[in-house]
């Protein structure tokens, strides 16, 4: 193991557990003493409708109704496209929408007060279906070889079709933000967000003050895992406008109702997958892949792409065409979910695979293996492995661990009794860091190291610390090139009047992109280094010479400069009386590179691990025929406990990545993409297997394993 | 004394609100203890947990007319012992705080159990945090870190 992949103590460990650390909705008073007033929102009770008229109760003194009529700059919020709006226009688009503000410094009151708003609405039928919808916001096309010629040769051509549900990133502190009026002007917004950057852009516009009218900094935020990526920035303009108008200090805090219903999550999707198969081989993918992308375009461009991309999975296939539509519904615009889009086309290859493997009579592990891509080969988008691909290796590993080659087959013979075994297994990559060019083109990073006269350093940069560690990590890279005693280096949270703009805490990028950035700083100041004097270094983002320029309107290049892999095994118990699935053991290996230090690691791993089993089995979330989300509550919408998986293992397998600092890759998201199919895989493996029950959709729980067998013909 | 008196983090209080307000919200709005956190306020999740007479309850479903004579603990009473310190170091070996939003609810489901269970089995600590959700870990870290504070903090429990 390197030094530098040594755990240590996390910076920010002693105030957390001692319960002092100060999240947005812990602040009494705003620093300098003012009154908080207490904001919520009126939601819209329609998918679709033309907003006639709200009618406010009397209000007393001291509270005020806010809505797009009091935005003094741009009602959109721009986050990929500007189709956003702060508050609603004439119509609503899905239930939930925000239509207005009420204010107030009691927070029972403004509760009242929102009772007693009437709302007239003249409906408008709403789009709910995602098979059929017709208006896509983005719909992409790509491929290379010769498909049709591919279909046209083959020995057997295999069509079907496969399902995912939502997700909710349930991060355990709802979405929050406060927006301060400043004596100097300026618009001061804070909360539990990932992207100071893209919340400062947002406000700016949305108050038409510029940028140096608006400061974000990031309050200690109890987990993103995405969904504090865009959400945020719409939320920020809110209480921006809020606090425009009245002059006071407002704050939003989500209930968890409200959270769950009305933000952002992971898309629902329906993949039709067609594989030509000849000798033995897969010569041809076709995937048409659609996402439910919600009533606003938001981050749906950008998700789609990393899930077309991965449509092929890890599989070396000569000839691919894909097709991929985010599809417009009325319903909570989807957003960022850990896995970005991944998780969503490896569940259908990877199930594919193994039905296809079924058909042929051959070991899905075995036949899987034979197309297993490899170091130099193509990705789908015609750029290239560029370093070696470990899944062999890894696959050796997770078969010490859990016995998996001998389990598979196994537990594939015939099954009798009540209770039956299956094991499952997925092997699938993450690119890391953004998708194509937007490194280069978009965000162009900066990030800075300031040397104070007394000796100690402050990192400065955007990225936030929404539990992955970065606060810890990125001095933890600092000290170690300048040799100093971590305590002497720093990473506070970023305000951007303080911090230049390193990017976004998205895409697996913080500490492969940035941490490289602030290693290379550090290795500058420490050639400069004079003691005494305060000095600054800063560094940009640059492109590895390596890389095949990416173009997005042709989907050619390469889309990552180099990918985190996984593979993982889940093995399972099904009663076949109850249904329940027992998780028997869950069994990982990961390689993220080198760990800058391995307990983060080791955590973001089984975290992620724990999060993928819980969409594959009991996380369920749909909207009924009205567009309204019903799983609204942790009554309803269930995600694990400690005592779901007691026996999950995670291990590191290291293939240094030479543009990561010290061989680091890309690292949060990866661990929850390849569980679902694996989990999948064991289900149906338990219940004998694709010709007796061919499962294709995620989440499956004990209700789906018992309608299914009910299927079964006696 | 008027109102309703209770023990909180070991200093005798009377609470002169009404006896159905809520205890998370007293204990956050009233007494400034924001290591109790709202995670759905419908006793699901376990992030406001706290100890009452010993028992972990969740704040959000607690009256505060039941508080009445009762003792309550939160992360602001329970971090000066020597059992908090055992804890937290345990969970610092394992870096078992992520986002720490649940962290002081966990913390104290941890000494709900081993003030009772000193010598507790793994599965007898994941079915003691079973209440407690936390998002980011997987759990692995957490329930570890308790079975090593078990062991380092022989005795004191």
């Amino acid at each position: 193991m390197k030094e530098i992949s040594r755990s240590i103590k996390k910076k920010d460990h002693d105030n957390k557990i001692e319960g002092r650390s100060v999240y947005v909705d812990d602040y009494p008073l705003t620093a300098s003493g003012k009154r908080i007033l207490c904001g919520k929102l009126i939601h819209a009770a329609y998918a679709k409708a033309r907003v006639l008229s709200v009618t406010l109760p009397p209000l007393p003194e001291g509270y005020t109704y806010v809505d797009r009529n009091d935005v003094p700059g741009d009602n959109n919020v721009n986050i990929v496209l500007d189709d956003t709006p702060v508050f609603c226009r004439e119509t609503v688009e899905y239930i939930g929408e925000p239509i207005g503000m009420l204010v107030g410094p009691e927070e029972a009151v403004v509760d009242e007060l929102l009772a007693g708003v009437k709302v007239e609405y003249d409906q408008i039928e709403p789009m709910l279906d995602l098979r059929n919808g017709t208006e896509a916001f983005f719909d992409y096309h790509f491929g290379h070889g010769d498909v049709d010629r591919a279909f046209a040769e083959a020995d057997k051509v295999y069509e079907e079709e496969f399902l995912t549900g939502y997700q909710d990133q349930t991060y355990l502190e709802p979405q929050g933000m406060m927006a301060e009026p400043e004596e100097d002007g300026r618009m001061f917004v804070h909360g539990s967000l990932q992207c100071p950057y893209y919340v400062h852009g947002a406000v700016a516009r949305a108050l038409g003050t510029g940028p140096e009218g608006v400061h974000i900094l990031q309050d200690v935020t109890g987990g993103g895992f995405g969904g504090k990526e865009d959400f945020p920035s719409i939320l920020g303009c809110q209480v921006a406008v809020a606090a425009h108008k009245t002059g006071q200090p407002v704050r939003c805090v989500y209930n968890r109702r409200e959270d769950l219903e009305f933000t952002p999550k992971r898309h629902p999707s329906l993949c039709r997958y067609k594989l030509a198969v000849k000798d033995g081989r897969v010569t041809a993918l076709e995937a048409d892949v659609r996402f439910d992308a919600g009533a606003y375009s938001t981050l749906s461009a950008v998700v789609l792409q990393r899930g077309i991309i991965a449509a092929p999975g890890i599989y070396h296939i000569p000839n691919v065409r894909v097709t991929g539509k985010a599809i417009k519904t009325n319903t909570v615009p989807c957003g960022a979910y850990r896995g970005f889009g991944a998780p969503q086309t490896f569940f259908a290859i990877e199930m594919m695979m193994n039905h296809v493997a079924q058909d042929l009579g051959v070991d899905s592990i075995t036949f899987k293996q034979q197309h297993f891509a490899k170091q130099g080969d193509m990705t789908s988008t015609q750029g290239r492995y560029h370093f070696p691909v470990p899944i062999p290796a890894m696959l050796d590993e997770v078969d010490a661990l859990c016995a998996l080659r001998r389990k598979h087959q196994a537990y594939s013979l015939p099954q009798t009794g009540r209770f039956r075994r299956g094991i499952g297994f997925s092997a699938i990559f993450h690119g890391a860091g953004f998708t194509g060019s937007g490194e280069r083109d978009i965000i162009k990073a900066t990030a800075k190291l300031r040397k104070y006269a007394d000796g100690t350093v402050e990192v400065l940069a955007s990225n936030g610390d929404i539990g992955q560690g970065v606060r810890t990590t990125f001095p933890k890279i600092v000290s170690h090139e300048l040799n100093l005693p971590l305590e002497k280096v720093r990473y506070e949270h970023p305000d951007t009047a303080r911090v230049p703009d390193s990017g976004p805490t998205v895409a697996s990028r913080s500490l492969m992109t940035v941490g490289e950035l602030l290693r290379r700083a550090a290795i500058r100041l420490r050639d400069i280094w004079q003691d005494g004097v305060e000095q600054e270094v800063e560094e940009h983002y640059k492109e590895p010479d390596f890389v095949i320029p990416f173009y997005l309107d042709r989907f050619e290049g390469d889309a990552y400069p180099t990918y985190a892999w996984s593979v993982s095994a889940v093995e399972v118990e099904v009663d076949t009386y109850t249904g329940r699935v027992q998780i028997l053991g869950a069994y990982g290996s990961f390689d993220v590179g080198t760990p800058v230090d391995e307990n983060i690691v080791l955590g973001q791993m089984e975290g992620g691990f724990l999060q993928g089993l819980g969409y594959a089995s009991i996380e369920k979330m749909q909207y009924d025929e009205k567009g309204r989300i019903r799983n609204n509550s942790f009554t309803d919408y269930l995600v694990p406990t400690a005592m779901d998986v007691p026996k999950l293992i995670a291990r590191l397998h290291v293939e240094e990545y030479p543009d990561g600092p010290y061989g680091a890759k890309g690292a949060g998201e990866l661990p929850l993409v390849g569980p679902p199919p694996a989990y999948l895989e064991a289900v149906e493996m338990a219940l004998g297997g694709m010709k007796r029950h061919r499962l294709n959709r995620i989440p499956y729980s004990a209700e789906d394993v018992i309608l299914e067998l009910n299927k079964e013909v006696p | 004394m008027n109102g309703l008196c209770f023990w909180l983090n070991g200093k005798e209080l009377c609470y002169d609100g009404s006896a159905g307000d809520r205890l998370l919200d007293v204990l956050r709005d009233k007494y400034d203890l924001k290591s109790v956190k709202c995670g759905c306020k419908e006793g699901e999740c376990g992030a406001c947990a706290v100890l009452i007479d010993g028992v972990l309850m969740n704040a959000c479903c607690v009256a505060m007319g039941a508080v009445e004579g009762h003792e309550v603990l939160t992360v602001e009473g329970y971090r000066e012992t020597e059992r908090f310190k055992v804890l937290s170091k345990a969970f610092a070996d394992l870096s078992a705080v992520q986002c720490g939003f649940c962290i002081p609810g966990m913390v104290l489901a941890a000494e709900a159990l081993l003030r009772v269970k000193p010598h507790p089995t793994e599965e007898e600590v994941r079915r003691a945090l079973s209440g407690n959700i936390c998002r980011c870990t997987g759990y692995n870290a957490i329930v570890n870190a308790v079975l090593n504070a078990a062991k380092e903090g022989d005795g004191l429990w």
